[in-house]
């Protein structure tokens, strides 16, 4: 089998990365957690709009994005900046990163008394962390032990014509050699969830996919609107697409043509092996966050239109199928597929290609959202602000 | 869904037996013939306007509340007649799915 090189983290998880995280815990610790990450080179922040006036299950969500970043084996050590007074419980979250046995440092802004002395306390305990996991050995690990996020975004019609069966081929052969595969976009197997859900494993995690479309086109009705314009966006409807049942029918051959073992919710941890659906918005930043925090290590991420999209602490790899775009933004795309709809490659071959990629990077080799420095991250919201 | 194998110097795609609507490959001007294969046999449709690279194209002549067909499946119903060689988008067609706006208009 497949060997790739991986930390080893003390709960027995494996990482592809040894990052050292930054994360507010409220919008208000934003700075002081940018400042920080700016004096300490290999380190990344995690900035959000959010961890205060929510409650409920918006609370809970917020709580367990933050919590599910700080746990991914991808990062090798926390600090995490509260201000004192939010609704975000910095001492919990601390408690449910450190059950991993990573290190974790935590500094309160009220506590130490203001922006100027929290930076400085926070770039010693930067520091202090980064020392005790820069000899963490990189390890022959299995590559079952990969889990790997699909998604796709800034779609056109190549998207459901060659990169996203091309993508289907690569989680099929990973899926093979006994890794995971996760799926989300909601919304956008709305209209193409028959399909999804007749690879469903039993009867029950057939209903809980349909169930989680149903919640969002509920949404769609409340707020009484047609979704095409907002999904499909204006762009995907300029490449082609006309509803958001084409675009469904393109996006789920992503995720290959293994049995769906469960559907989990948004940041749930990934329970084992196999192919998992996780309930996400479309939104591509949600939803990368969304896997991030649900322990994926990496993400194949496919655009016609070509996006930019990073992740602080997963690498995202960029697969087009449009030649125009990989020419136009050649810095931003790992791999072209568009050489099948030319008919010069097979749809295996494609999927072999990528496979391969997702090895590399695996191992270690920057993706182009990585070298340029493409962090973006957000929650998604299911609750208003009090 | 049915996998297709794409050759070389096609002008267009049709993902399925029951569809239809051709996807462009290039762009195609009007009165330009493009050629397609469906069930292994190979069809010829003129378009009646230029259509973008991407976009998709009337392969019968499509009734108003027909439904549109891509990869077996439905995607829309069209909103008007629909002859075929036409530019097929957003225009011409409607999603039937994520429809609050119809929704309240029934309320």
């Amino acid at each position: 089998m497949q060997v790739i090189k991986g930390y080893r983290r003390e709960n027995g998880k494996v990482g592809i990365r040894n990052h050292l995280l930054i994360l507010p815990t409220v919008v208000c610790a934003n700075q002081v957690c940018s400042r920080i990450q700016q004096k300490v080179a290999e380190s990344v922040a995690i900035p959000h709009q959010h961890g205060c006036s929510q409650v409920g299950a918006d609370k809970e969500r917020t709580h367990k994005v933050l919590v599910g970043m700080g746990k991914n084996p991808n990062v090798g050590a926390v600090l995490i900046v509260s201000l004192g007074c939010e609704v975000i419980n910095a001492e919990q979250v601390k408690a449910e990163i450190e059950a991993t046995g990573k290190p974790v440092s935590w500094i309160d802004i009220q506590g130490e008394g203001g922006s100027v002395k929290s930076i400085q306390k926070g770039i010693d305990e930067a520091n202090k962390l980064l020392q005790k996991i820069a000899a963490a050995p990189r390890e022959d690990v299995l590559v079952s032990e990969l889990i790997v996020g699909v998604k796709c975004g800034g779609s056109d019609f190549t998207s459901g014509l060659c990169s996203n069966p091309a993508l289907g081929k690569a989680a099929d052969i990973l899926l093979h050699e006994g890794g995971t595969i996760v799926m989300g976009e909601t919304t956008e197997i709305i209209g193409a969830e028959h399909l999804v859900a007749a690879k469903a494993v039993n009867q029950q995690v057939r209903e809980k996919l349909f169930q989680c479309v149903k919640q969002f086109e509920q949404e769609v009705e409340r707020m009484g609107v047609d979704m095409r314009g907002g999904n499909p966006s204006p762009g995907n409807i300029e490449g082609g697409l006309s509803s958001i049942e084409e675009k469904s029918l393109g996006c789920i051959s992503k995720a290959g043509s293994a049995p769906l073992q469960d559907v989990i919710d948004f940041a749930d941890e990934i329970p084992a092996s196999g192919y998992y659906f996780m309930d996400s918005p479309g939104n591509d930043i949600e939803c990368v966050s969304g896997m991030a925090a649900a322990g994926v290590h990496l993400v194949c991420f496919t655009t016609g239109r070509g996006t930019p999209t990073g992740n602080p602490i997963v690498p995202v790899i960029k697969i087009t199928g449009n030649e125009i775009t990989e020419k136009r933004m050649a810095d931003n795309m790992d791999i072209d597929t568009s050489s099948v709809l030319k008919g010069k490659q097979t749809l295996d071959e494609s999927g072999q290609e990528i496979y391969e990629a997702i090895i590399d990077v695996a191992n270690g080799q920057e993706t182009k959202a990585e070298i340029l420095g493409h962090q973006e991250f957000s929650i998604s919201r299911i609750g208003i602000s009090l | 869904m049915a996998e297709q194998t794409f050759q070389e110097g096609l002008l267009c795609i049709v993902m399925h037996e029951r569809d239809n609507v051709a996807t462009l490959l290039k762009d195609v001007n009007k009165g330009e013939v493009i050629t397609y294969i469906k069930g292994g046999e190979s069809f010829q449709v003129t378009l009646i306007q230029d259509i973008k690279f991407g976009h998709k194209a009337a392969i019968t002549s499509i009734r108003p509340n027909e439904v549109i067909m891509k990869y077996g499946e439905a995607i829309g119903t069209a909103s008007v007649e629909i002859p075929m060689g036409t530019h097929v988008h957003v225009h011409n067609i409607e999603g039937i799915r994520g429809r609050g706006d119809k929704q309240n208009a029934s309320n």
